[in-house]
């Protein structure tokens, strides 16, 4: 009995000491923090995507708090919503923050396509890419090998089973990681609400696109001259659609019923039953 | 005290095939495609335009910048195309299409007859420049920049590589038998550049006849050194290692430890372009492999389709698994027959369905041969992982993944099959992807 009171005693007592010692040193070797930063890292939506430009969620915060030249409305994923909290924290004036979404411009599946060569190395697109630009009979195209999907901070990318990926538009921040990681940049970041989108990427000659793909844009310029509103350029062999014309004037898509080769994709069926 | 025999590998050689026949001349093709980047650096510029004739020996695009080469018609006749063509390396790529007249009118004063000991040294490399000698073991590395060394680089050796260590290919070997005197000429030209007094070839000790012949030939000029056979004696570093027990260590070149390594081949179309007057429009490759009816050492037009080079060689034994051009370690496959031979196109290889037969990767249990095998002094199998795993700053400040030649040991004695040497190049992808975007950041 008395060996255990004694025990009791020096943890007692050893105890006390180091909690002395604590509660000396976290008050003398205290690391100053603004506690903004943290209530800003809690408010940002931690995909850790790097679409702000910064090493992760936590870099973005120290940055936007300490350096007054550093935008409160950089976070991507976070919309419209996080900039205003991070612009009413910080004192800053947010611009109006877009939101996109990723689209896949490419219609074709690796795995229902014509290749070139039976590809067998390591199972990424970017390393599939270095030899011979792909297996792919399209160097444009989409290579399916999944850099996107596995890239992709807030699992919105899936591969359908011929190996395209289809996004998640509900789980999609817009963030651009996968626009990063796609070697023949399939991936595009498109505003939230565009109506129409090229679904092909290839800057091949038309007669030489015919040839591999069953659904390419031809460059054939039918939808530049049908669209009223000046929406749609072609440029190095493709369609290049402004979508924030579309948004603002269109009600009426006739460059996708016009488009030959269904190449223009119509994303909002609600638009055209408008007219 | 230097050690040998701690790095590298033996592979079957498979040089019989090809190693005792003689090189013939490949008759004219129909066409030629030339593409426009077909060495190291920057890839020159068209100064013919479509419909154009030209001749043999015409200069039909330049390589201004500093590290370029220019390019030569190789057949005459109308000039039908400059557009994209398959391309044995990049997959596709700008090239010009000639149509052959089928005469070979070859240009004005080709080929002639020049004193190269009257000429001075710029003359000589001037020359050499304008006749688009590249290194024609294989990287195409332009010749000109390599006999030009800055000021201050003391260089007191040459080096003629001779290895030829990649299994199959015997170029450098015929090249040696037959055209021993361009070669002696090549070397002598070279030295005169160099100012060197100390000339060495380095020959695998597999092809002793070679080493006669060069000794004759040589006489007093320079010694001939037979090296032991293994995989990749030939690369530049280790060729240095073995002959003159000299280590060029990370991110230095040869010149930095005095050294300048020239293909035999090479010497011999400097020979050939300095005395004759005649630019790089032809090189010895290697068909072989044991889907190629009837393997040779043809004299091949450069910018011939592939397919025109096997034709003349019979054709195919069947259906190949994969077609390679240059060696199985470091060549690569071709997704079709109709690219172009090159400049650096050492041989062209079909091998057979079982032999292409694909691995499946494993995990890396960590035996550590990779890194008994490597010739670098590096840890494949964990460059591999961190491939894997995009640990991409760790693998070049660590791993040193920059000193990594690609030579493919690793991956030949892996008992897991994996993929080290494409895990490599995928690494070096990333750091330049990065590299390039953090270069576009701060501008």
């Amino acid at each position: 009995m008395e060996i255990f009171i004694k025990m009791v005693a020096l943890m007692g007592v050893i105890g006390l000491v180091f909690g002395v010692l604590l509660a000396f040193a976290n008050k003398k070797f205290a690391i100053e923090m603004n506690p903004l930063i943290h209530t800003i890292e809690e408010i940002l939506p931690k995909g850790q995507c790097g679409a702000c430009g910064f090493p992760g969620c936590q870099a973005y915060a120290e940055a936007v708090v300490l350096d007054k030249d550093v935008a409160p409305d950089l976070c991507i994923p976070g919309k419209a919503e996080v900039a205003r909290k991070v612009a009413e924290l910080t004192g800053k004036q947010a611009d109006v923050v877009e939101s996109r979404v990723a689209k896949v411009r490419c219609s074709q599946p690796a795995g229902k396509s014509k290749l070139k060569y039976d590809y067998s190395g390591i199972k990424d697109c970017l390393a599939a890419s270095l030899l011979q630009q792909g297996p792919k009979a399209c160097k444009y195209g989409c290579i399916g090998l999944g850099t996107c999907e596995r890239h992709c901070p807030f699992d919105a990318i899936k591969l359908n089973e011929d190996g395209l990926p289809i996004v998640d538009e509900k789980k999609c921040t817009g963030c651009g990681k996968c626009e990063e990681v796609c070697p023949n940049h399939v991936m595009a970041m498109i505003p939230i609400g565009a109506h129409v989108e090229n679904i092909c990427s290839s800057h091949d000659p038309g007669a030489v696109k015919r040839k591999y793909c069953a659904q390419p844009c031809i460059g054939c310029g039918i939808c530049k001259k049908a669209c009223p509103h000046g929406a749609i350029e072609i440029a190095n062999g493709l369609a290049v659609i402004d979508k924030h014309i579309c948004m603002e004037k269109c009600d009426d898509p006739v460059c996708v019923d016009k488009c030959p080769t269904k190449s223009l994709q119509l994303l909002r069926e609600e638009v055209r039953n408008k007219s | 005290m230097f050690s040998r025999g701690k790095w590298g590998i033996h592979p079957e050689t498979h040089k019989t095939a090809t190693a005792d026949r003689p090189i013939e001349s490949m008759k004219l093709p129909e066409k030629v495609i030339i593409p426009i980047r077909q060495h190291i650096g920057a890839p020159c510029e068209p100064v013919v335009k479509k419909g154009d004739l030209v001749k043999t020996g015409q200069l039909i695009a330049v390589g201004n910048a500093a590290v370029s080469s220019n390019t030569h018609a190789s057949v005459s006749g109308t000039v039908t195309e400059i557009a994209v063509k398959p391309h044995p390396i990049c997959g596709e790529d700008m090239a010009i299409v000639i149509e052959s007249d089928g005469a070979d009118q070859w240009e004005e004063n080709i080929p002639t007859n020049r004193d190269w000991q009257a000429m001075t040294n710029e003359e000589i490399l001037s020359i050499i420049k304008n006749a688009g000698i590249v290194g024609m073991g294989g990287a195409a590395f332009p010749t000109y920049v390599k006999l030009n060394p800055p000021k201050d680089k003391q260089i007191d050796t040459l080096i003629i590589n001779a290895a030829e260590c990649e299994p199959f290919l015997t170029a450098d070997h015929r090249v040696m038998l037959e055209y021993a005197q361009s070669v002696v000429s090549g070397i002598k030209i070279m030295k005169k550049i160099l100012g060197v007094q100390n000339i060495i070839v380095g020959v695998e000790d597999n092809k002793m006849d070679a080493v006669k012949v060069m000794r004759e030939a040589f006489g007093d000029l320079a010694q001939v050194i037979p090296m032991k056979t293994q995989y990749p004696q030939g690369a530049e570093k280790m060729i240095i290692k073995t002959l003159l027990q000299r280590s060029v260590s990370s991110g230095q070149l040869p010149m930095d430890v005095g050294v300048v390594v020239q293909n035999v081949g090479t010497a011999a179309a400097v020979a050939d372009a300095v005395i004759k007057g005649i630019p790089l429009v032809e090189r010895i490759v290697t068909v072989s492999g044991s889907m190629i009816k009837e393997p040779k050492n043809l004299k091949v037009r450069i910018g011939t389709s592939f397919a025109d080079v096997i034709a003349a060689c019979g054709g195919f034994e069947g259906t190949p698994g994969k077609v390679i051009m240059g060696g199985p370690m470091m060549g690569i496959a071709e997704y079709t027959v109709d690219v172009p031979v090159i400049k650096g196109t050492s041989g062209i290889l079909a091998i057979s369905v079982k032999e292409a037969k694909k691995m499946e990767e494993s995990p890396c249990i960590h035996c550590g041969k990779c890194v008994s095998v490597c010739p670098m002094g590096l840890n494949p199998s964990m460059l591999s992982i961190l491939a894997e795993k995009e640990i991409i700053d760790e693998a070049r400040d660590e791993y040193n993944i920059v000193d990594c030649m690609e030579c493919g040991c690793c991956s030949f004695v892996c008992p897991a099959k994996r993929h080290i040497v494409h895990h490599i190049k995928y690494t070096k992808k990333l750091l330049a992807d990065k590299a390039a975007r953090e270069k576009g950041a701060t501008k």
